[in-house]
């Protein structure tokens, strides 16, 4: 496989797992605008532990999940005493605080980052994937993801029927952090080298649209939603200039034309957005559209029947 | 008694909501709390659930104080409320719904509960894997009910069930509550349709202002609308008759 597509493919799975980071809280309702902030956080603990400590990769990565988890914990009290728009601007706000005190610390590199000297090949990131899809889709089919959609839906007939909203909330927030660790040390080893600038706000919009576009109503959404929005930029770097090529021919044009500027992929891939939020407001993948691609069960009157 | 408010309050601001009452369920009663809109009914019911802190008085199910626990308490304790609105979960399957009824239950026998549900409900059954939000209001009303059965409840409170559903329905769902009650399952009743819920009640309560003026046997409470519709204003005047359907 070539340096081009295995570094994409790395790119898409630490995608991926951070899309799952920000979807556990969004599927209890509660927006995540921090994303980066968690990833950074994640980066910089395994940055920090291999390039001092010389730890390995295995540890370092364990450590970003925890660390990030543990942060995601401590936050999530007080920062799910917000809600709605306040939320979003109060995670947006943590993200930034966890810039600042990156930028200013002198430990950590300060404006100038880290090196990290341990590399990972694309398949651990790869492995690592597909082990947190498999375990986000085990976690909605559980009992805590009913309670998840439950308390998703409405807060107040959850906690009616026995449910702990601060618990569910709370540890939604939490794991999901854990996630955005992880994703951020992967982060870490894949471009061996962590500075602030990376982590910064349109990296949490992207992030949160992955969620929010894809689909927040099953495990499926963030997948989905992590996949085109890596992968649209990447075929548009290919389709824009035979685009180009074909409608400058449409008006007899074709021939000595300047490739199109960079930015252009980003007006398709915002066109793409807005037409994605007008058609399919619930996000790419809905339950909706999973139910009729399950295979068909027994009808419910039979199956009552039968336990009758 | 199962359930008894001594002085309770609840404050929303600068307004008395609920206002020192006193209250009880005795174990497989029927009680119904009438009142006019605003007179504190609901608050009443959220206090008594743990929805909102009282801010005075003290509340015991089944011997136990329950004024300062959460609602996950009162489910355990065997109190559950069926909120005004069929508040379901409209994402869910009626099949979903009806598990999250289950939620504090650790036991086994959770199948066979909602196996029972769908036999008294069968056009649940039939739903059983559709979405709930594609229900009928009459059904949404019978899947809050059934959810709140399969919390295993020996006091269910409901509030204004009968708002908003056909007149069919509403004779359906009083002859459901009626066949709980039989089962052993007490009820707690707020209502608008004053003369059914007096029909069906053992005792009545009317609400003004947050603070009960009225108490009694429903029996006398019916034979005495004239002052329960007085009190529950609006200038609606007190039915005259007993609705037909009303005992049978």
């Amino acid at each position: 496989m070539g340096g081009y597509w295995s570094g994409i493919l790395a790119i898409l799975a630490i995608n991926v797992i951070f899309a799952y980071g920000i979807f556990l809280p969004v599927a209890t309702g509660q927006l995540n605008l921090g994303g980066a902030g968690f990833q950074a956080v994640g980066a910089y603990a395994a940055a920090y532990m291999s390039y001092t400590y010389d730890w390995p990769v295995a540890l370092t990565l364990i450590l970003a999940m925890v660390v990030t988890g543990g942060i995601g914990f401590a936050v999530a009290f007080p920062i799910l005493r917000l809600r709605g728009v306040y939320l979003v601007l109060g995670t947006f706000a943590f993200a930034e605080v966890v810039a600042g005190l990156i930028l200013n610390s002198e430990t950590l590199g300060g404006a100038i980052g880290l090196p990290v000297p341990a590399f990972v090949d694309y398949e651990v990131p790869v492995v690592l994937a597909a082990l947190v899809t498999l375990f986000v889709f085990y976690l909605m089919a559980t009992r805590f993801g009913l309670v998840m959609r439950a308390v998703h839906d409405d807060e107040v007939v959850s906690d009616l029927m026995g449910v702990s909203l601060r618990g569910v909330k709370v540890a939604a927030f939490a794991v999901g952090a854990g996630l955005c660790g992880l994703a951020g040390g992967l982060y870490a080893h894949t471009f061996t080298y962590v500075e602030i600038q990376a982590f910064n706000a349109l990296v949490s919009i992207n992030v949160l649209l992955f969620v929010l576009l894809g689909g927040t109503q099953t495990a499926f959404g963030p997948l989905i939603g992590a996949a085109f929005f890596t992968l649209l930029p990447e075929a548009l770097r290919v389709l824009l200039p035979q685009l180009q090529a074909s409608v400058a021919s449409l008006f007899g044009a074709a021939g000595d034309m300047r490739a199109p500027d960079d930015s252009w992929r980003f007006v398709i891939l915002g066109c793409v957005t807005v037409l994605m939020m007008v058609f399919r407001p619930e996000g790419l993948v809905t339950r909706t559209l999973v139910e009729r691609f399950k295979p068909r069960r027994r009808s419910g009157l039979a199956a009552a029947e039968a336990s009758a | 008694m199962l359930l008894e408010a001594k002085d309770l309050s609840v404050v929303y601001g600068r307004t008395r909501a609920v206002d020192g009452v006193d209250i009880s369920v005795g174990e497989g009663e029927i009680v119904t709390v009438l009142g006019a809109n605003g007179a504190g009914k609901t608050s009443l019911l959220r206090a008594l659930q743990g929805a909102v802190k009282p801010s005075r008085g003290r509340i015991v199910l089944a011997g136990r104080d329950v004024t300062n626990g959460s609602s996950a308490a009162r489910v355990a304790g065997g109190m559950v409320l069926v909120p005004e609105g069929r508040q379901i979960f409209v994402s869910m399957s009626v099949h979903e719904n009806l598990l999250m009824g289950a939620y504090l239950r650790r036991d086994g026998g959770i199948e066979t509960d909602i196996a029972a549900i769908y036999e008294r409900f069968p056009n649940l059954a039939r739903r059983r894997d559709m979405k709930a939000s594609v229900l009928s209001g009459g059904e949404q009303q019978m899947l809050a009910i059934g959810r709140a059965l399969v919390a295993r409840p020996r006091l269910i409170m409901l509030d204004e069930p009968s708002l908003g559903l056909s007149p069919l329905f509403v004779e359906q769902l009083f002859s459901l509550l009626k066949d709980l009650n039989r089962d052993g399952i007490a009820i707690l009743l707020v209502e608008q349709n004053t003369s059914m819920a007096l029909e069906l009640a053992t005792r009545g309560y009317v609400f003004e202002l947050g603070d009960v003026v009225l108490q009694g046997p429903a029996e006398e409470l019916l034979g005495n609308q004239a002052l329960v519709a007085a009190y529950l204003g609006g200038g609606e005047a007190a039915p005259t008759e007993i609705p037909p359907h009303a005992g049978s």
